[in-house]
């Protein structure tokens, strides 16, 4: 450890930063549909998501090196200064979907950021576009689309088996059913979101020539990982949770362990044949298919269309603001001095701004009774954190992406949202 | 551009026949609970749970493996 460089630590805290935002933003996947329908408490279902993420960050032990899933060439474009821009756009485009609720991709903020940087840095060779196509967009279409059909059709059934039982005696059956497989997901999302940072605090002690390119992560980088990650999600992302649990679509028990049992089985389908989806994809698509599948049940499109336009800008937001903080890192120690100051700036802006409006675990399911609040906090919210952080990035103008574009999809829906 | 259809395919099956298979027994058990006094609908309850619990265990084995 004696050989840690400044920039390498400086990697591996943002790495940590990263992971934490990953935990904080994806404890809704997990836990929205329990926490909707008070399976369990609020503050007791975000510690046991955090638990499990603790122990999934621990049972695995392949570690993959290749973090990018061959989307850069990470032989020939990765130096710490890329994997630190990469982390950095990553960071702050999870903290904007955070504070506007809504549930977006981690790992494609983490894809999008690491592209970004590279195509600064090294140029379009870096990247393998193909594979862009094939991981991402593909997965991205497919995911909701399966969970989607999935937990309609559970839904459909659950509720046709108990149409002739007593709701209060079979609550206690839903109660177990939805706690059951909101674990499995917490333990799912421990075991393959901590690898990543892990993979990509490896990456840089590799890069830094700290440890062997063949070793395995050392003890504290699990460690540290799996804390970062089950801090984050004990946190817990609670403005998310409200859009997941009680924005998409009101949430029976019956809809919660038909939508939480079909996202489980779709992530470890998905992640046992070897079609990589993001849980957040499958989350969201199994909420609005439990939604569909419920008589009378209702689906807020514009809600869904929101959260769309955010999967849609992930991976361009978090590029354009990677490869802004590649070109400044790549100047040189103030380069990259500069690149942490501003996005330490542009974090506590954020923080800041939402401190304006808390949503914790004392109001997470008050929702559905403030939704024209919701819509005007959603907008208010995505205008203006980037104008907050506007220096973070003025220098290479990739303030207009995160800034303009998550507006205009939001604004043609909002008479469907005042009239509903 | 390759997209794997097989592997999509699969993973669609078999989330669709899961996931509507394990809501399905897991409903028929809560609801068999719910009967009260029915000897049978009890037993076939717990046998309902019993196929659950292996499944979630299955879900873990491949979460670990």
């Amino acid at each position: 450890m004696e050989h840690v460089t400044l920039l390498i630590g400086i990697v591996i805290i943002t790495a940590l930063v990263f992971d934490f935002t990953n935990g904080f933003h994806d404890t809704a996947n997990a836990m929205a549909t329990t926490i909707s329908t008070g399976a369990l408490k609020p503050k007791t279902a975000v510690a046991m998501s955090a638990a499990l993420n603790l122990v999934g960050a621990f049972i695995s032990v392949q570690v993959a090196l290749t973090i990018s899933k061959g989307i850069i060439d990470e032989s020939a474009g990765v130096h710490p200064e890329v994997i630190f821009a990469g982390l950095v756009g990553a960071i702050l485009w999870n903290l904007v979907t955070w504070y506007a609720g809504l549930p977006s991709s981690s790992s494609h903020a983490l894809m999008g950021g690491l592209i970004g940087a590279t195509v600064a840095s090294v140029g379009l060779a870096g990247v393998n576009g193909e594979a862009v196509a094939e991981k991402v967009l593909i997965p991205a279409i497919a995911a909701p689309i399966v969970a989607g059909i999935a937990s309609l059709l559970a839904t459909r059934l659950t509720y046709r088996i108990g149409r002739d039982a007593d709701p209060k005696a079979t609550a206690k059956g839903y109660r177990a059913g939805q706690i059951a497989s909101a674990g499995l997901v917490s333990l799912a999302h421990g075991t393959n979101d901590a690898q990543k940072t892990m993979g990509v605090i490896t990456l840089a002690l590799v890069t830094g020539k700290v440890i062997a390119p063949d070793a395995n992560p050392p003890l504290w980088v699990i460690i540290s990982s799996g804390m970062a990650i089950a801090l984050g999600t004990f946190i817990g992302g609670w403005r998310i949770i409200r859009t997941m649990g009680k924005g998409i679509t009101d949430i029976q028990p019956p809809q919660g362990f038909a939508a939480q049992t079909g996202a489980a089985t779709v992530i470890l389908a998905s992640s046992h044949i070897g079609f990589s989806l993001s849980t957040t994809h499958v989350v969201s698509g199994s909420v609005m298919g439990a939604g569909l599948g419920r008589k009378g049940g209702v689906v807020r499109w514009s809600t869904a269309g929101r959260m769309l336009a955010a999967w849609a800008l992930t991976l361009p937001a978090a590029g354009l603001v990677a490869a802004g903080a590649a070109l400044l890192a790549d100047q040189g120690t103030w380069g990259v001095a500069v690149v942490a100051l501003l996005a330490a700036a542009g974090c506590a802006t954020i923080w800041v701004a939402s401190r304006r409006k808390p949503v914790d675990h004392t109001n997470v399911n008050d929702g559905a009774v403030d939704e024209t609040g919701v819509v005007t906090t959603a907008i208010a919210a995505v205008t203006p954190p980037p104008a907050g952080s506007l220096p973070a990035d003025g220098l290479t103008a990739t303030i207009p992406a995160p800034a303009g574009t998550p507006v205009a999809p939001v604004s043609p829906t909002d008479p469907a949202q005042a009239t509903a | 551009m390759n997209i794997d259809w097989a592997a999509l395919g699969s993973v669609l099956g078999v989330s669709l026949a899961v996931t509507v298979g394990l809501v399905g027994v897991f409903t028929l058990g809560i609801v068999g609970l719910s009967k009260e006094g029915a000897v049978a609908a009890r037993t076939g309850a717990y046998a309902a749970f019993a196929v659950c619990a292996a499944a979630v265990a299955y879900g873990i084995y491949i979460i670990v493996a």
